[in-house]
């Protein structure tokens, strides 16, 4: 498989949320607005990449009945890492007071390590391809995560608030249901189905 | 890749060697980043105290003081300009309808509250977080009141004259509770001019 492809099946074809439905918790739990849903998905991205590359480097060395235990512990890691740097960095409120990025996607930081993307890559890619490979993989499918998630955020925010990414389009309220759980299930099924459409017209070419 | 066959050494060794790195990577990380992460909370804190009290030129953190109230014990933390008692901020929290909901309130000497900040809430987007200023005027209906003469409670419970958040009673309650347990543990605290 070439390298390009590699990185772009991340986005459409193998999708890890509007097409393989992997990590659909987080994604449900952290999209009620584009920001948070791309913070979210940048993260996973970064400890995906890492993962990545680590597992793919050691996977030789280690022991067919112990894979999974040190995937997890190596996938636990980089999760801390990142709620370590976020919780350092990320973690200003504004200056009305708004609640920082970091308080905003609080616990689902540590639950990356539960996500099934990072494991599925570790054991689905990593562990069976090269270093660079591998690196590349876990970039295509963290974008992937993080621009599906980034839009299910933009459509809930749109239509829940009205606004994307904090800037104001419609006057109001909006609808208070797109907000909340609810509304989440409604726009990724919408969007799922579009992806769907999406996918079956690049087939037929 | 070929699969590594399993036995009980080189099981031992592999999970040693990997957990045994692993951990030596995150105290390296946690030793880098526990400055910066105990200057945002500061920073997160004094902002706050900075948004509540009225002009101040002590060090509140410096004069803090801790009062039990019923079961809880509350932090205030006093802010004199020159020496005169300016304000008195109170971190105070109640349990909501999604969890603790921490307050920070700046009360003037006599009593009348100034300003309220949210330090933490976890209660329902869309309802529940119109305890925020910047999504509702729920919280300035607290605002130059003085619990000696504004009853803290929900206005449709009888308990007080508080307009509730509609949809949002269990949150407006909780937010109730936690600026009554404030304004005891100013008046317990009994903070003076020095």
């Amino acid at each position: 498989m070439n390298n390009l492809k590699n990185f772009t099946k991340g986005f459409i074809k193998e999708n890890p949320v509007l097409v393989l439905f992997l990590g659909l918790c987080p994604t449900l739990g952290t999209s009620n607005s584009a920001i948070n849903g791309l913070s979210m998905g940048l993260a996973t991205t970064f400890v995906l990449v890492l993962s990545n590359v680590v597992i793919s480097s050691i996977s030789r060395f280690i022991p067919d009945k112990v894979r999974i235990p040190s995937y997890i512990v190596v996938i636990a890691s980089f999760v801390t890492v990142v709620d370590f740097m976020m919780k350092a960095y990320l973690n200003t409120p504004g200056k009305n007071f708004e609640p920082s990025i970091y308080d905003q996607l609080g616990i689902f930081i540590p639950l990356i390590v539960v996500n099934c993307i990072v494991l599925g890559r570790a054991e689905a890619f990593a562990s069976k391809n090269g270093v660079f490979a591998s690196l590349i993989d876990g970039l295509g499918m963290g974008l992937g995560f993080a621009f599906a998630l980034f839009m299910l955020g933009s459509v809930r925010e749109l239509l829940g608030n009205g606004s994307i990414l904090g800037f104001k389009f419609i006057k109001g309220d909006g609808m208070l249901m797109f907000v909340s759980p609810p509304g989440a299930f409604l726009a990724l099924g919408f969007l799922i189905m579009l992806m769907r459409k999406l996918n079956q017209k690049l087939a037929k070419n | 890749m070929a699969k590594k066959e399993s036995n009980f050494t080189n099981m031992l060794a592999t999970l040693l060697i990997v957990t045994f790195a692993s951990s030596a990577a995150l105290g390296f990380i946690y030793e880098l980043t526990k400055k910066p992460i105990e200057d945002a909370l500061l920073y997160k804190k004094t902002l706050a105290v900075q948004i509540v009290l009225p002009e101040f030129n002590n060090d509140p953190f410096g004069e803090a003081k801790r009062v039990a109230v019923g079961k809880d014990t509350l932090n205030i933390y006093p802010g004199r300009k020159d020496s005169v008692l300016t304000g008195v901020a109170v971190e105070t929290s109640a349990p909501g309808y999604g969890g603790d909901i921490r307050l920070l309130i700046g009360f003037l000497p006599d009593g009348t509250i100034r300003e309220v900040a949210v330090l933490e809430h976890k209660e329902t987007a869309g309802l529940g977080d119109k305890i925020l200023k910047s999504k509702s005027d729920f919280p300035l209906q607290f605002e130059g009141k003085n619990p000696d003469n504004f009853k803290l409670g929900v206005r449709k419970d009888g308990a007080g004259e508080v307009d509730a958040i509609s949809a949002s009673t269990i949150t407006s309650r909780a937010y109730c509770k936690a600026v009554q347990k404030a304004y005891d543990a100013l008046k317990k605290g009994e903070i003076e001019n020095e």
